[in-house]
């Protein structure tokens, strides 16, 4: 890169050029250097981009964008072009004479009134075309997810597949996945920018009267772990209120399915298989896992499949039934090792600042470490 | 308020009071010294912002910065953000109309002097007053747009690090509200100067483009702030008294007051962008020594844009799901705005074609305003599509777009000014080669820090987050954008240093160094007290030009005259006493979970208040 | 240039008194002042109307509800009686009147009908500010206190800031008339009157239309 910016050559050809060719060589290294930083910004590898959509609504979006991109980008060339080509042509030189005073031209200004009316015409046909495609409830989401936006976590109730999750959402590939979107305290914004795009959630309380619900939608094409956060300033944690949206295969999703059932609060009320609790119950991880869990206060504010509370859907923090099946902890924060979440469990402030995790008291590490098999074993 | 209940005429009391020194200052209700104060004030506000920026930049700089605390960073985005808004931009902009509306329309000063200096003082106090926060540790922290229902009550913010926030809201809410005032007061009294005091002969269709935009913005004001204040007293009555405006739990509704806040908010953008076009359209024509093209179009463009501005707000809420009828109609109002912004620009090159133009450094700045706001228009035009914006809106591509408005546009454009203007608020040109340092520095650092931001926000970076993880891989980007940021405040250095040595060096700048256009180049530099000896008497919109093509291209050196017969206001110190009072009025209301007995603060600064109204209302004018 | 002939002459300008428009800078003030109150009013106004009808619990304006009461859950009574505030609104209508009665008294310098229609504007004001008063103790009686639903904080907000700007209203023409008993209130002077009567108008439309949007739409 340092290389091409000064290319020995083209100093050369300065050095014994007349000036004309100077000026030429300075607007080559000005246009290698736009090059250049062109190149770099659109060769590296943004796993958050919206440029590189990978469902239907945000082709969609993605190509009203590229529409009016392109328009902005000819007025852009066009109208700055015109400007350098004025400063350049009517730069003053000496004894210029008092140049014409004219006032205005009626029929230049009207064209020019007339032309950028011309060219959002032709923005605002696609425009509304995608606004009555993109912003209304799914037409027929083959699964329905409902998103539950909390300082600084995201949770996600399947209600027909009986799933209750947090801050990582799993669909199924080429599905259409419908979201209902609220908030538990105060306003957010979902946004998975590949998959989904963006919209903001609303408190809904018991009382609230105003049950504002929003929908997003969308069918995702490839396979894949797509990463999203929240965009709407919602306190301390609001920057590291990630998420992510997992695509899996049919059949791996189908898996994850009958998997994340297990211990649902919306499958039979979290009662698990007979079969299934008595076999944790002698596996000594499940038993001291439980065990710390319980007498480490946890279970105030999570739903862990086979505790008591298994079955509760308004605690505060995440349900931790799967804990183990999922890529990262803290909201999209951390990777799930085992160093992590052991680290989480002895300082929670310390990984995430004013989270409302509070221990009711230090956690011992052999109750950490108890826990943290005990979390994972869970997948 | 009434700025004389009595139209006293006054006995010649001006001499008790002194005409230099501290107190003079204090007194001054010379509309050219209230200017002074104004961006003298409105500098210093605007410096500590751009710290506050650098602060941002720095911690932003890599992945999983750690600079500051998550809260600390909230709260400098928030004050970064309130005081370029209400203490950077909008005084740097009242500096100016202070100084020069009366000036370029010709009249001796505003319509109500001491109304004028009432206002300074209130936006000083308020501004200090929301600045103050800092000092008792909490700061403002719920964004400048302070988003309910995260700003309206203690428990919302509530976190396990910080369980009972204390008053970092009520700053901003009791300080806006106290910003308002001073601007409904400042656009009252120049919206009665512009309408009211030009000269004989200046009809409106006669008025610099800089009276024309300023008066628009003044409308826009008047208009605009009191919906603010209606909001604001709302999430005041919520935080303290116990209401629910936009508590869901309590029936409120927290769109509510994203309509309240955007339809202040958005015809806010143009009362910060209209002055910087006004200033654009004098310093263009006078170093292109041609007339502004398209006189009656610029006149007419600026108030449909100030009009249009109205009926846009919710283009600010395309992601809360207001559906797609109204997104439909938003949108496309939206759109209808870039048709006379478009012809702004147009003229602006209209103008500058055929013309001869001198590269002095308020030309620069100005050219450099209309390049840079094209970018922000531009991207602008992308997010008025309501699918576009899904993903763009709160990211930093939404940054870029308005820091390239506002920064390109509205502080280029004040810097222009200050470089064309600054021999007649002064007397001295500021020195033209630092000049154009200061311009290549901000320019180049202007559009390396801001132009990265449309890729990182495209690319996937939200706003207000006070860190990144590294695999999104926006390092790169942020890492340019700093040392960017550090070429703006390089720019500004230089300016001081400009300052510094322009203030060292002799006073001798002749009245019309530019060969301008309009009536503040036929009087002396700085003006005298009373500006024009005689009420000037105006044949066009180029009055110099005409007087200086009459003259034969050269004109005489305005002489200074005694003017002791000239009857000017009196200095008072009514105004001062009374904004304090408006400030400790709104002020106490900053105890009410405090103190119980809170309304006694109230009530004693209320008489405060009044005293200072009622002292105020019937002191003789001197008029 | 063209249009320089039709300047007036430097001569014949009273650089005293030289406004633009012909009209004085404070009777511009005053309607500049006014469209921006109106903006005020115009957004307390559609808050009450948005949210009408959204309150959780009682008390209602119109309708019987269940509401919290003397610490417990009851049946409440409707809050507004409707023969009391349009008495109040005739009153204010009324004042209006007087205060045209006592401007034009100002102006033909009839020191008597000055002092006495200013009297009975003023007395017609703190009538009305009297009447919001009992009326506001009367429905905290009733139920409703500030924070008790969005009625009761949309109704005491909206008309709270009318009644302190008829309470400004009123200090303004008692100032006036204080000034009038000692003579000071000339007819060349009467423009100092006819800015209150102004904002008094204003004060008063305002109130036209807030009475049947909040007292009388149900």
């Amino acid at each position: 890169m340092q290389a091409q910016l000064c290319p020995h050559n083209l100093d050369a050809n300065r050095m014994d050029s007349r000036p004309v060719r100077a000026w030429r060589a300075w607007l080559a290294r000005a246009l290698g250097l736009g090059l250049l930083v062109l190149v770099a910004a659109c060769a590296k590898d943004y796993p958050q981009t919206t440029l590189a959509p990978k469902s239907d609504i945000t082709r969609m979006i993605d190509s009203v964008f590229r529409t009016t991109f392109w328009w902005a980008a000819a007025v852009f060339v066009l109208v700055e072009g015109a400007l350098v080509y004025v400063l350049w042509r009517f730069r003053a030189k000496p004894n210029d004479p008092e140049p014409e005073q004219s006032h205005g031209n009626t029929t230049l200004e009207i064209v020019w009134t007339a032309i950028p009316a011309i060219i959002l015409v032709f923005i605002a046909i696609p425009t509304v075309r995608t606004i009555f495609k993109t912003s209304l409830p799914a037409p027929n989401p083959e699964v329905e997810v409902e998103v539950i936006g909390h300082q600084w976590w995201w949770e996600y109730r399947y209600p027909k597949l009986g799933i209750v999750t947090a801050n990582e959402l799993v669909v199924p590939q080429g599905k259409m996945v419908g979201l209902r979107m609220w908030s538990a305290d105060v306003l957010h914004s979902f946004w998975s920018p590949q998959l989904a795009s963006k919209r903001d959630v609303f408190p809904i309380f018991s009382k609230t009267k105003f049950k504002k619900v929003n929908p997003l939608w969308f069918t995702a094409d490839t396979v894949g772990d797509y990463t999203g956060q929240c965009a709407e300033l919602c306190g301390i944690q609001h920057g590291r209120m990630g998420l992510r949206v997992i695509v899996k295969s049919q059949a791996d999703f189908d898996q994850w399915v009958a998997a994340s059932r297990v211990g649902s609060p919306l499958v039979n009320g979290a009662k698990v298989d007979p079969g299934l609790d008595s076999a944790w119950k002698t596996d000594t991880i499940h038993t001291k896992g439980q065990a710390a869990f319980i007498a480490g206060g946890c279970i105030s504010c999570h739903a862990m499949v086979g505790t008591p509370l298994a079955g509760a859907l308004k605690l505060r923090g995440p349900n931790l039934s799967h804990l183990g099946a999922r890529t990262t902890i803290g909201a999209n924060m951390y990777e799930n090792t085992p160093t992590n979440l052991a680290q989480w469990l002895r300082d929670p402030q310390g990984m995430k600042k004013g989270s409302h995790m509070i221990l009711p008291r230090p956690l011992t590490e052999p109750e950490i470490t108890a826990l943290v098999a005990y979390l994972r074993m869970h997948k | 308020m009434a700025t004389s209940v009595l139209e006293h005429r006054a006995p010649a009391m001006a001499h008790h009071y002194p005409k230099t020194g501290l107190w003079s200052w204090i007194t001054t209700v010379d509309h050219k010294r209230i200017g002074i104060l104004y961006g003298a004030t409105a500098f210093i506000f605007f410096l500590l912002g751009g710290i506050e920026a650098l602060i941002i930049r720095l911690q932003l700089m890599g992945p999983n910065g750690t600079l500051v605390d998550p809260d600390t960073y909230n709260a400098l985005f928030t004050m970064h953000g309130t005081t370029m808004i209400f203490l950077g931009v909008m005084p740097l902009s009242a500096a100016f109309f202070n100084f020069f509306i009366p000036i370029q329309i010709g009249a001796r000063d505003v319509a109500f002097p001491r109304l004028n200096a009432f206002s300074y003082w209130v936006f000083l106090l308020g501004g200090i007053f929301i600045n103050v926060s800092f000092l008792v540790g909490a700061p403002p922290d719920g964004g400048w747009f302070g988003y309910a229902n995260l700003t309206s009550s203690r428990v919302m913010e509530a976190t396990a690090a910080a369980p009972s926030p204390g008053m970092n809201i009520d700053f901003w809410v009791i300080g806006l509200q106290i910003l308002g005032i001073a601007s409904i007061a400042a656009a009252l009294n120049f919206f009665v100067t512009i309408v009211n005091m030009r000269a004989p002969g200046m009809k409106m269709l006669r008025m610099p483009m800089f009276v024309w935009m300023s008066f628009v913005v003044q409308v826009l004001l008047l208009l605009a702030f009191p919906v603010i204040t209606v909001a604001l007293v709302y999430l005041m009555m919520d935080r303290n008294f116990g209401s629910s405006f936009f508590m869901p739990d309590g029936g409120g509704d927290p769109i509510m007051w994203q309509h309240l806040f955007w339809i202040f908010g958005h015809p806010e953008v143009y009362i910060l962008i209209l002055p910087a076009f006004g200033i654009a359209s004098e310093v263009l024509p006078v170093f292109s020594r041609k007339p502004l093209f398209g006189y009656t179009a610029m006149v007419f463009s600026g108030i449909f844009i100030g009009f249009v501005g109205f009926g846009v707000w919710s283009h600010h809420m395309f992601a809360t799901g207001m559906g797609p009828f109204a997104d439909t109609f938003f949108s496309l109002a939206t759109m209808v705005i870039a048709i006379p912004t478009g012809v702004k620009i147009f003229n602006w090159i209209g103008t500058m074609w055929g013309g001869s133009l001198r590269y002095t450094s308020a030309m620069m700045f100005s050219i450099a305003m209309v390049a840079l706001f094209i970018i922000g228009g531009l991207s602008g035009v992308m997010h008025s599509s309501p699918p576009a914006d899904l993903q763009q809106t709160d990211t930093y591509f939404i940054v870029a777009h308005f820091h390239y408005v506002l920064f390109g546009g509205s502080i280029f454009g004040l810097t222009s000014g200050a470089y064309y203007w600054w021999p007649k608020m002064f007397g001295r040109l500021l020195d033209e080669g630092l000049g154009k340092v200061h311009f290549w520095l901000m320019f180049i650092g202007m559009n390396v820090t801001f132009f990265p931001m449309h890729f990182l926000g495209l690319n996937g970076m939200p706003r207000r987050v006070y860190t990144y993880p590294e695999g999104l891989n926006f390092e790169f980007w942020n890492q340019i954008e700093t040392v960017g940021a550090f070429l703006i405040a390089a720019a500004f250095l230089v300016f001081i240093v400009n300052i510094i040595k322009t203030w060292m060096g002799p006073a001798d700048a002749p009245a019309d160094p530019w060969h301008g256009a309009t009536l503040e180049w036929s009087i002396p530099s700085p003006p005298q007290e009373f500006n024009f000896p005689k009420l000037p008497v105006v044949g066009s919109s180029m009055p110099q030009w005409d007087a200086r093509r009459a003259a034969g291209g050269h004109l005489p050196e305005p002489a200074l005259v005694s003017g002791a017969d000239i009857p000017m206001p009196n200095p008072s110190y009514w105004p001062l006493i009374t904004a304090i009072g408006v400030n400790l009025v709104l002020g106490s209301l900053l105890f009410v979970r405090l103190w119980p007995h809170w309304w006694m603060a109230t009530i004693a600064s209320a008489l405060v208040l009044f005293v200072g109204a009622f002292k105020w209302a019937f002191e003789p004018t001197g008029h | 240039m063209a249009h320089a002939a039709t300047a007036p002459a430097p001569g014949e300008i009273d650089e005293h008194h030289w406004t633009a428009t012909g009209l004085n800078n404070r009777k511009v003030a005053i309607w500049a002042f006014i469209g921006s109150e109106c903006l005020f009013f115009a957004s307390l106004i559609s808050t009450y109307l948005v949210y009408r009808g959204k309150s959780l619990v009682g008390p209602l304006p119109h309708e019987e509800s269940q509401c919290m009461l003397h610490g417990k859950m009851q049946a409440c009574e409707q809050i507004f009686s409707i023969p009391l505030v349009t008495f109040g609104t005739a009153v204010l209508l009324f004042s209006s009147f007087f205060v045209v009665l006592a401007l034009n008294g100002a102006q033909r310098g009839d020191r008597k009908a000055l002092l006495t229609w200013l009297t009975a504007t003023v007395i017609c004001g703190l009538f009305f500010i009297g009447m919001q008063v009992y009326e506001f103790n009367h429905f905290y009686h009733k139920g409703l206190g500030y924070s008790t639903n969005l009625f009761g904080s949309t109704f005491y907000t909206l008309t709270g800031f009318h009644g302190a700007h008829v309470t400004l209203g009123v200090i303004w023409l008692t100032t006036m008339l204080i000034l009038a008993v000692r003579g000071k209130v000339p007819p060349e002077k009467s423009l100092n009157l006819e800015m209150a009567a102004l904002y008094w108008h204003f004060v008063d439309v305002v109130w036209i239309v807030i009475f049947p949007v909040v007292y009388l739409m149900r």
